[in-house]
């Protein structure tokens, strides 16, 4: 019978959190942002079928950066989450912070009882009735969870975009100068991202309410024609 | 509640419905549980709905139902809903056993639903079809005991740019209709109105003006079935599914929709009382 060596603990989690970190921090960044119809969240993504935003259920969505096929297998955990609460219970009793938790459990699991940990960062985001309400939960590899005020930042470069964010964001602005802003601000000084280089997704208060849809479904992407003019605005490249 | 995480060998895929069968083995929806053997559902009234009529127009399909409920010989409930959109392109309507064909539906709901976050994309309206028909064979046990659910569904297919209605018989065969149909103990009626009525290409306003006036012939005829009654302002339940979606009409249109039919009526039966 063979020994296994000896790691101190501490050792072995700092490898991990490296591990973890590095493979996030290959992938490209994504902010989110609160605005004054709802949240907004911008991913620079250059692929249109390989979505790092989603639907969750009505008034939640959710992000994810790093590696794809583990983001996107939370994502589908979190809408069976919800749609079975929603079917069990009633629409209404789906909320962003049960879902935090469950991924925030889960994600703490995996990094201090398996061998891999998860390369991702996730957030979720709920839309609240008014600005006070709105939600977003960010949620690291090792299980810890943030609840943000007003704007987060996930994936590699996360300080400095962070750093750029603080001074660039608006209390209350409009979702044109909100879009500007976080493109600017993900694309940083040096670059130029254009309408094919993003994928940019809404969860709005104003959503579906015409068309014969009833308003309940929040999320929204924001493609084509609508985030190219939103992007060549007045005053753009702010 | 907890996260539903599957080995890839076990994943439910987009489906709600075998999400449901992989985390609450033997429990399911109540429909799809298997009924006591060898009993019917005697002893008790089963709460029924009634008429519901589907028809296509030139842009779309309008899809009516009633809003009466009984048990037995009587009225258990004025102004059950009885037409509800299954997405944002799609109508269903339910005939039958009231409490498992609503059950029916709000799964129904949620599976489309499921499907197009999980997947990305929303099922063709086919796929619904099918979808809907599997859920109505699953049904099929709690049939054999009497609580018969027969669903209707319509909506528009953005393939084929055009209004589609679809049938089904309990034991989950799917047909598809191609101009009308109607179904429920008054819907021999409500069908033939709307056959004398029918013709290609009719404009929305005169296909909801026919399926309101299917529902009034129906409930002439058909005790189980609601008429409108203005005294409560309760009235028929009238959709139409387009290139825009799923719209609800307000009581208002259909509530002015039977004004001009009894008018008319008022008008060829000479104010004589027949």
């Amino acid at each position: 019978m063979t020994m296994p060596y000896y790691v101190a603990p501490e050792q072995v989690m700092k490898d991990r959190a490296e591990y973890a970190q590095k493979g996030i921090a290959r992938g490209r960044a994504l902010v989110a942002v609160t605005y004054d119809g709802g949240i907004l969240v911008v991913a620079e993504n250059p692929s249109r079928t390989l979505h790092k935003i989603s639907e969750i259920y009505d008034r939640v969505a959710f992000a994810g950066v790093g590696k794809y096929n583990e983001f996107d297998q939370l994502r589908v955990a979190g809408i069976r989450h919800a749609d079975t609460k929603g079917y069990a219970y009633s629409r209404d009793d789906v909320d962003a912070r049960s879902l935090a938790n469950l991924y925030a459990q889960y994600l703490g699991q995996v990094f201090t009882h398996e061998m891999k940990p998860l390369e991702v960062e996730i957030l979720v985001a709920e839309l609240g009735k008014s600005e006070a309400g709105n939600r977003l939960y960010h949620i690291s590899y090792d299980g810890t969870v943030v609840d943000e005020e007003r704007w987060t930042v996930l994936g590699g470069d996360a300080e400095v975009i962070a750093g750029r964010l603080e001074t660039a964001f608006a209390e209350g602005w409009t979702l044109a100068e909100a879009v500007r802003a976080c493109v600017g601000v993900l694309a940083g000084p040096d670059r130029e991202l254009s309408a094919t280089d993003l994928e940019v997704a809404v969860l709005s208060r104003t959503n579906g309410t015409s068309g014969g849809a009833d308003g309940r479904r929040a999320f929204r992407r924001i493609e084509g024609g609508e985030l190219a003019a939103l992007l060549s605005g007045p005053g753009a490249g702010g | 509640m907890s996260l539903y995480l599957f080995a890839p060998g076990q994943d439910p895929g987009p489906s709600f419905f075998e999400l449901l069968r992989r985390i609450e083995p033997g429990q399911g929806p109540i429909w799809g549980a298997p009924p006591p053997q060898g009993r019917s559902p005697s002893g008790f009234e089963v709460r029924h709905g009634t008429t519901i009529a589907a028809l296509r127009y030139a842009s779309g399909v309008v899809m009516a139902g009633d809003r009466r409920a009984t048990e037995g010989p009587s009225i258990a409930h004025r102004s059950i809903e009885k037409v509800f959109p299954g997405d944002r392109y799609s109508a269903v309507a339910i005939a039958g056993a009231a409490g498992p064909a609503v059950e029916m539906v709000r799964l129904f709901q949620v599976q489309l639903e499921h499907y197009e976050k999980v997947e990305g994309t929303a099922l063709t309206l086919e796929g619904k079809a099918n979808q809907l028909a599997q859920m109505v064979r699953a049904h099929l046990p709690m049939a054999m005991q009497g609580l018969v659910v027969v669903p209707l569904f319509a909506g528009w297919d953005g393939l084929q740019e055009k209004g589609r209605i679809f049938t089904y018989d309990v034991t989950g065969g799917r047909y598809e209709e191609t101009d009308f149909h109607a179904t429920g103990s008054g819907g021999r009626d409500a069908k033939t109105t709307i056959k004398l009525g029918w013709r290609e290409e009719l404009t929305r306003d005169e296909a909801v003006e026919l399926a309101v006036e299917a529902l009034f012939e129906a409930a002439d005829e058909d005790a189980a079935t609601g008429g409108p009654d203005p005294v409560r302002g309760i009235y028929p339940i009238v959709a139409t599914v387009d290139s825009g979606g799923f719209a609800r009409l307000d009581d208002g249109e259909v509530a002015e929709r039977f004004a001009a039919v009894l008018h008319r009526r008022e008008r060829a039966e000479g104010g004589g009382s027949r």
